[in-house]
């Protein structure tokens, strides 16, 4: 797949939570085709502290609309500056970068396991695995109510379930105490969230023999494969996280 | 036609714009963005006798103007440069140069000797100021009786074109320059990083796996500018400048200061494209104020008009 580095124009800001809001871009040429899984290093301007881009998934895409999304969380001054773009801004991307998902086997019973701002590829994902056949599982976790998002497009795709660590909404605890888990029986689970979560699915993966990949979120510095900073430690040596990433099967990981 | 072509003696460049070693990969990270043949040169990622995993994660941090890095020179080797690597660079048509790394002098003279064995490859830039490596690297750069002693072991066996690039983390790098010079260096880079260091608030800890690492990206650039105006009139090689340019007003600032080249690093991290825009720029800049040729203003503010 070829990157580009091309303007968006905004065409949708919309505020999810206290953290999170999703960016709708269209472009002004075709965009290309996407993955779930990967992602586009977007330039931040208004921050003058920020000096690298930031990288953030593709959230959704809409090829008859010419739009796709990005789903955000403020965690900083770049991405502070980011929530505050308005329609016909424009935003500066590189993309569309890095590996994505593998399809799972015909027959094969698939979860999807998101927390938090990482759940950012799963709806893609979600969507995607439903245009090839395949009706997967969805299991989201959060901190608390307060912190959830809604969950209403990933219904579309797939059964939900929720976690949230204080109980205020869903099951109590976090995603790998949910009942489902067992119960179901999966053979292929995709996970994208908050390195002690992933850790914790990576894990019950490994003692359950499921097959699983993880999407990594390290810092990067270029994205494109070209700085060697946010290698992740594999089988294989140091590896990339933005071009032999993200997206790793967990028997590479040396986690 | 501006003429924006310069020499390392008999080795000719079409630009003076050049990519940083460990900024631009092996040129090919770039092939979608740009058409890599259309610039002077590119310096590939720094290279060692053994593969090299460099150091653990993190090794980046962003600062203000710029950024840490403590990579710690990850690669694969010279053996997997020469079966795998290098076959592939010429198909660029610009001048490829390797950029050498080692623990010991003798590291640094088997590169060389390897590296004067591939037709293909004009020039070798020795790296004897890495920061970020526990032996050798830096401790080659800062030290005069070192540096000499490497400079001429590296020069006696090297059929290439030696470029040497100077860190700036030492007292007077004019002496240094002038060794490096003295031990028949064909030209002077500078500068490589500047040693730093940054504390993470929340975790805290430090930002880098190794603590410090090294600086670069804009915050840098007054103290090269001012290390390559020190050196440019110091030595009779050809000075190549380096340090956080971003643009094409800041790769002038550096001829104007006594560069005969540029090398654009950290900038292509942020923007690909980058080097060309900068070499676009720098033509604009000459044909606007009426030079025919950017030989015209390299070092014009120590020169009296």
């Amino acid at each position: 797949m070829t990157k580009r580095i091309e303007f968006l124009r905004i065409t949708e800001n919309k505020r999810i939570n206290k953290d999170l809001f999703t960016l709708e871009l269209s472009g002004s040429e075709r965009i290309p085709e996407m993955k779930p899984g990967q992602f586009v290093q977007a330039k931040i301007e208004g921050s003058p502290g920020t000096f690298l881009r930031r990288p953030f998934s593709v959230h959704d895409v809409n090829y008859p609309q010419n739009t796709f999304k990005l789903l955000i969380s403020i965690a900083g001054r770049g991405t502070e500056a980011l929530s505050k773009l308005v329609n016909g801004d424009l935003l500066n991307l590189i993309y569309p970068l890095g590996n994505f998902f593998t399809l799972p086997k015909k027959g094969q019973r698939i979860l999807l396991v998101g927390g938090g701002c990482g759940i950012a590829p799963l709806l893609f994902l979600a969507k995607y695995l439903k245009s090839n056949d395949f009706i997967p599982d969805i299991l989201l976790g959060f901190r608390n109510k307060e912190r959830i998002i809604e969950y209403d497009e990933y219904s579309e795709a797939g059964k939900v379930f929720l976690t949230t660590e204080d109980g205020s909404r869903g099951t109590k605890g976090i995603v790998t105490e949910h009942p489902v888990l067992s119960s179901e029986g999966y053979d292929v689970i995709y996970c994208c969230g908050p390195e002690s979560m992933m850790k914790a699915v990576v894990k019950y993966c490994r003692q359950n023999r499921i097959e699983c990949e993880v999407s990594l979120e390290n810092l990067m510095g270029c994205g494109i494969g070209a700085c060697l900073c946010c290698v992740v430690e594999t089988v294989k040596g140091n590896l990339c996280t933005c071009v032999d990433g993200p997206v790793f099967n967990i028997n590479d990981l040396k986690w | 036609m501006v003429k924006l072509d310069f020499s390392i003696g008999d080795l000719h460049f079409k630009n003076p714009v050049l990519t940083a070693s460990g900024t631009f990969g092996y040129g090919s990270e770039f092939d979608d963005f740009l058409d890599v043949s259309r610039l002077g040169g590119i310096i590939v990622k720094g290279t060692t006798l053994e593969p090299r995993e460099g150091n653990a994660y993190p090794r980046m941090a962003e600062t203000p103007s710029g950024m840490l890095n403590s990579v710690g020179l990850q690669n694969k080797g010279i053996d997997y440069f020469e079966k795998n690597i290098y076959p592939v660079l010429s198909k660029y048509n610009t001048n490829v140069i390797v950029n050498i790394n080692g623990s010991y002098i003798d590291d640094y003279v088997a590169l060389a000797e390897r590296i004067s064995r591939l037709e293909k490859i004009p020039a070798i830039e020795l790296n004897v100021s890495c920061p970020n490596v526990k032996k050798g690297g830096m401790a080659f750069g800062t030290d005069i009786g070192t540096l000499r002693e490497v400079t001429s072991a590296v020069r006696a066996v090297c059929s290439k074109k030696l470029i040497v690039k100077l860190s700036p983390n030492v007292t007077n790098i004019v002496d240094l320059a002038r060794v490096v010079e003295e031990e028949g260096a064909d030209s002077v880079s500078l500068i490589n990083t500047l040693l730093g260091m940054a504390v993470d608030v929340n975790r805290m800890k430090p930002s880098l796996s190794t603590i410090t690492g090294g600086l670069s990206g804009p915050a840098i650039r007054p103290v090269a500018i001012r290390m390559v105006w020190q050196v440019a009139q110091a030595v009779n090689i050809p000075v190549i400048g380096i340090g956080g340019i971003m643009t094409a007003g800041d790769a002038l600032e550096f001829f104007l200061a006594g560069a005969s080249a540029i090398q654009v690093g950290t900038a292509s991290f942020i923007d690909p494209l980058a080097s060309v825009s900068i070499l676009e720029g720098i033509e604009d800049y000459l044909n606007n104020k009426g030079f025919s040729d950017i030989r015209e203003i390299v070092g014009y503010i120590n020169k009296s008009h």
